[in-house]
């Protein structure tokens, strides 16, 4: 690569990070906003019947509800930017304590089913291209038709109703975590819901891989390759997957993006000790203090897999790559 | 006056293509084994939806038997959790959920549209401000923003219909947005401005005629997504609370028992993914149809 070359690029990284910055600024103001600035009394609402005019000033103190919209919007942004978001208003242990474990159990069921859900994916859209218009390919695009519309709790339910309680017996249909051990420490109580998220997660990366590759075996570089007698298979591994891979790259970001969302609801389906089973938890009890947080840790995640996103499609990309 | 005579001259000398257009569209979907499959399971479960909760043989919410009983005491497939008759409750149970998603589907396609056509329309700072700020609304995932929202307010059906419209807004912006860009360019749109046609109808009656199946398209695309979401939030008990009969709520409420109960769980989610692959058919058959029509529409 030039040095013009990894300017460009560094340059354009830089403008994606900014943007991802002002984006986490963005998302930090709506959070407060619902949840502190809405009409109504926060610690109010919180407290509910319980509220004593003791306990509803020592929650306004807690959720910075002195002062003006702004002054208690920067007090609460500070606490948040420097990792001391507050006390978890149900546990009363510090929301960072809280949340952290959680958070490398949802990781630990994310990465597992990106894992198995990628590669597996690339590999059946490829194949279902070159096999195009065969038994093969139709039914792929039936299954990933059918498995891209149904809800991901459907998913959940339907595999717990064939693999665990229903025709067969052979997993567990909640996860139960026994303290002291880790989430990874019994494998099978791991598998359900990996696959839910795997099956929720490739139709569309074997879909996009699929029409990328039809489109990329089209192209005269293949053609020409082909026309050089180089062998079939080293036409596809060198010359049309890694063409394909910039493209798949992005749906690939939304999926993983879009990971985050669904571990909400498969981690509260299989009882998960996740952010997402967490979430619901706090949703529930009104946990302020631990819905902000979890939010914007969510949002962070969505912005770093984009600019991921970004990297690999511009290296894997030569004209974005070397574009000014 | 005479403004007013080219406008309807240029409208007419696009009329008929916009008709065929339309007709074909439904028609040539229709060609397809897949939509009709498709269509089928669609009126299926929204009949079963809204004729249901008239053909209860009990009350959704009387006790009929002791809870979970088996299928075949209290009725054809047993009680649920509170000793309720399962089939009453499935029968019940789908129409709020179909009016909801229809709802929050209509808010979101309608919203996204407008903005994806003003933001193409008018291009500039406006269109760069709309589009970057759909940009971060798109970090929050959809089910988040719902949750971040029903959290604070509560679980009120209204707020539900908004946020998961709210939460299409900005995906079905980019999506038409894309699809009117190639509109805008066209010579029609210039001669109804040359003959001074207000904005809004250039808008409503130019540009909006000319992406009708993206707009179709992304009307099943989103409602496939909104009946999981609606349904989803009230399995999280953030939806119809009880003892109301809905679906999502009966999941999450008879799913402890499913050893000995399934049907109270498998009714509603066989009813769920049949709807969800019934649209998603159609929206599928709508868009392969679609290409060629609409310069936005993807397969």
């Amino acid at each position: 690569m030039t040095k013009a070359n990894a300017g460009g690029m560094r340059r354009l990284l830089l403008r994606r990070s900014l943007f991802g910055l002002f984006t986490l600024w963005v998302v930090s103001i709506v959070v407060f906003v619902a949840t502190q600035a809405l009409p109504g009394d926060a610690a109010q609402a919180i407290l509910g019947r319980e509220a004593t005019p003791e306990r509803l000033a020592a929650l306004r103190e807690q959720l910075h509800l002195g002062g003006t919209l702004p002054e208690q919007y920067f007090a609460w942004l500070g606490k948040l930017i420097t990792f001391n978001p507050g006390i978890s208003l149900a546990g009363g242990k510090p929301v960072v304590q809280t949340i952290a474990p959680m958070l490398l159990n949802s990781s630990v069921l994310m990465l597992c089913a990106a894992v198995i859900a990628i590669p597996l994916a690339v590999f059946i859209g490829t194949w279902s291209a070159l096999k195009k218009d065969t038994a093969v390919d139709h039914v792929t695009g039936v299954i990933t038709l059918v498995l891209a519309s149904l809800p991901e709790f459907v998913v959940g339910v339907l595999l717990v109703l064939l693999l665990a309680t229903g025709f067969l017996h052979l997993f567990p249909a909640v996860f139960v975590l026994i303290p002291g051990q880790q989430v990874w420490s019994n494998p099978a109580q791991l598998v359900l819901p990996v696959l839910t998220l795997v099956l929720a997660v490739s139709p569309y990366i074997i879909r996009i891989m699929r029409a990328t590759m039809l489109e990329v075996l089209d192209s005269q570089y293949v053609q020409q390759a082909r026309l050089k007698g180089l062998p079939e298979r080293t036409v596809i591994w060198r010359h049309a997957i890694p063409n394909a891979i910039g493209p798949v790259a992005q749906v690939v970001a939304l999926q993983l993006a879009w990971l985050i969302g669904g571990v909400v609801i498969v981690e509260y389906l299989f009882r998960f000790p996740g952010i997402g089973f967490q979430l619901i938890d706090a949703v529930t009890n009104r946990d302020l203090p631990v819905v902000q947080s979890l939010v914007i840790v969510i949002a962070l995640f969505y912005v770093v897999v984009n600019l991921f996103a970004d990297v690999v499609t511009l290296a894997a990309n030569p004209k974005v790559r070397t574009a000014q | 006056m005479s403004n007013g005579t080219a406008g309807s001259v240029i409208s007419r000398s696009v009329a008929p293509s916009r008709a065929a257009r339309k007709e074909g569209l439904l028609r040539r979907s229709l060609k397809s084994k897949r939509t009709v499959i498709g269509l089928v399971l669609s009126i299926l479960v929204f009949a079963v939806a809204f004729l249901g909760p008239y053909l209860t043989p009990h009350s959704p919410t009387e006790f009929v038997a002791a809870p979970f009983s088996p299928a075949g005491v209290g009725g054809p497939f047993g009680t649920d959790n509170l000793g309720r008759d399962v089939l009453s409750r499935f029968l019940a149970g789908g129409q709020t959920l179909m009016i909801l998603a229809v709802l929050a589907t209509g808010l979101g396609v309608g919203l996204g549209a407008l903005t994806g056509v003003i933001a193409a329309y008018r291009r500039g700072w406006l269109d760069e401000a709309l589009m970057r700020t759909g940009d971060v609304a798109l970090a929050f995932p959809q089910i988040v923003l719902a949750l971040l929202f029903l959290s604070i307010i509560g679980p009120q059906l209204w707020l539900l219909v908004v946020m998961v419209g709210l939460g299409h807004l900005p995906r079905v912006a980019r999506v038409v947005r894309g699809a009117a860009l190639s509109v805008v360019e066209r010579d029609f749109i210039k001669a109804a401005e040359s003959v001074g046609i207000p904005r809004w109808r250039i808008l409503v009656g130019e540009i909006v005629p000319n992406i009708s199946s993206t707009l179709a398209v992304e009307f099943g695309l989103r409602l496939t997504y909104s009946i999981g979401l609606v349904a989803g939030l009230s399995f999280l008990g953030l939806g119809l609370q009880p003892p109301t009969a809905d679906w999502g709520l009966m999941i999450n409420e008879n799913r402890i028992a499913l050893t000995i109960s399934p049907w109270s769980v498998a009714l509603p989610v066989i009813a769920i993914a049949l709807l969800t692959v019934g649209t998603n058919l159609v929206t599928d058959g709508l868009a392969k149809a679609a290409i060629g029509s609409d310069e936005g529409v993807k397969a």
